[in-house]
């Protein structure tokens, strides 16, 4: 990755980023319409609709600003239009991104209405969308690039080919200076000693093995059987039969690589290295974490075939499985299914990958942002008041 | 002959099928990361992504894949025979 360039944005705060969006972000689940009337009106722009931000409280309240605000500072965001109900928690999240230098406008609906509100933000979003159109990608290294990394609907194939096919990226990501980051806490019952075994800072390492306690505590709590939900259903119908067989083959997705930092839900990284992020396993919650910590592209590896995607961060899919590719090729960004097979080792897998992210990043759709998948989906940690 | 599965380690005491194979097959597997190659005859029919028993588990043992227990056999499961959930559990959860 040493010396590979691709073509991207630089933004004000210094990040890079690879996709030039003008989002419409509600604060609330009642301004949604409002930021889809924009959208209508201002072909380009994107509204990133939600279902929450009423009445949360405690830290449910705090991760929800925090998912809106890395959101915005997200460095695929050119600008960002803020829209809430009223003023005071619109103007929380709408300065919290302006801070960064990026372009933001702000506006509520209480008082004036939707109509207006519209109009107002219509009129906003137009200029503020003529100017991201006027920003030129540069030649930037690929080592500045946050890349994030998830599997979903893993089959055995995920643990055998396309998890350690982004293991040797992480390895290479990580020797070379640059940030990528992995999550999926409850995902990581039965390898968690071989995670914390490779943070070296103790700090680090007492911060992974509390946040791991408190989000398994909270599964355990229910005294529930998991079977079918984790692993889910089509994990079981891929051959995975224990949640500990699944969180083996998901931490092949870090190769042999140490664990610079541990971060908290939507945390934003404050130094290069692969670093663990508190997530919940289901793929559009935790893809939305990430892109809020600040990922401008997101790995996302497959057995049975998840097809998700997200509105800001290109999400680049791959399976090991050629069932999968043969079946959803629509959907598969890369085939590695040579690896369980010997045909191709690893290490030719993750360069062909490195080729598709510098691709990917400079500007080559991936497969679910061509078949419109836009899942920005918010984490709620406890009911609402 | 055709690779039919692959042990992701030497201490494993079970292969992934890579290929659907049928039941009654004598198959090829392989290490991942070292050259012996091993023969099985497969006694049922296992699928692509199931495992196969590569040595005979008595119910109670622990299912050793990736070097590491995946969990126990709630059967005994002879060699060449499938492993799943009808005949292997978890350890950590309910």
């Amino acid at each position: 990755m040493r010396n590979r360039t691709f073509l991207g944005y630089r933004r004000a705060d210094g990040r890079v980023g690879v996709r030039n969006h003008v989002i419409i972000l509600p604060i609330d689940d009642i301004s949604n319409a409002a930021c889809e009337g924009v959208a209508s009106l201002v072909p380009g722009v994107m509204a990133l609709s939600h279902p929450y931000g009423r009445i949360q409280f405690g830290p449910d309240l705090d991760l929800h600003f925090l998912t809106l605000i890395g959101t915005g500072l997200n460095p695929n965001v050119a600008a960002v239009v803020v829209i809430g109900i009223e003023p005071k928690w619109t103007a929380r999240v709408a300065d919290a991104i302006a801070a960064s230098g990026k372009p933001v406008a702000a506006f509520h609906i209480e008082g004036t209405g939707d109509l207006k509100t519209i109009q107002k933000a219509s009129r906003a979003a137009m200029k503020l969308l003529q100017n991201a159109s006027e920003l030129q990608r540069e030649v930037l290294p690929m080592t500045d690039l946050v890349i994030s990394s998830k599997c979903g609907e893993s089959d055995t194939t995920s643990g055998l080919g396309s998890n350690p096919t982004l293991g040797k990226v992480a390895e290479r990501v990580t020797d070379s200076g640059g940030t990528y980051l992995f999550g999926e806490t409850s995902e990581l019952t039965g390898g968690e000693d071989i995670v914390a075994g490779r943070i070296s800072d103790p700090d680090q390492r007492a911060k992974f093995e509390r946040l791991f306690k408190e989000h398994t505590d909270v599964i355990l709590a229910q005294q529930a059987d998991l079977m079918g939900s984790q692993p889910t259903e089509g994990n079981i119908a891929g051959g995975l039969s224990t949640i500990e067989e699944k969180a083996l083959g998901n931490i092949q997705k870090i190769g042999k690589a140490k664990i610079t930092g541990v971060l908290e839900m939507a945390e934003a990284p404050t130094g290069r290295g692969l670093y663990f992020m508190d997530t919940s396993s289901a793929a559009a919650e935790s893809v939305t974490l990430f892109a809020a910590g600040g990922a401008a592209v997101h790995l996302f590896t497959t057995g049975q075939g998840n097809i998700i995607g997200n509105p800001i961060v290109p999400v680049i899919k791959l399976t090991a499985n050629p069932k999968t590719v043969a079946g959803m090729e629509e959907h598969i960004d890369l085939d590695v299914s040579g690896t369980i097979r010997l045909e191709e080792t690893l290490a030719e897998a993750g360069e062909r990958l490195i080729d598709l992210i510098q691709a990917t990043a400079s500007g080559r759709l991936t497969a679910a942002e061509l078949l419109n998948h836009r899942e920005f989906v918010l984490t709620r940690l406890h009911r609402t008041a | 002959m055709q690779l039919s599965f692959l042990l992701h380690h030497e201490s494993d005491n079970v292969g992934v099928a890579v290929v659907d194979i049928a039941a009654g097959s004598d198959v090829l597997g392989r290490y991942r990361d070292k050259p012996e190659e091993m023969h099985i005859l497969v006694v049922e029919s296992v699928p692509l992504g199931h495992k196969l028993a590569t040595r005979s588990i008595s119910s109670g043992e622990d299912i050793i894949e990736y070097g590491v227990a995946i969990g126990l056999a709630t059967k005994d499961i002879a060699i060449g025979q499938a492993v799943h959930v009808h005949n292997l559990k978890g350890k950590r959860w309910y």
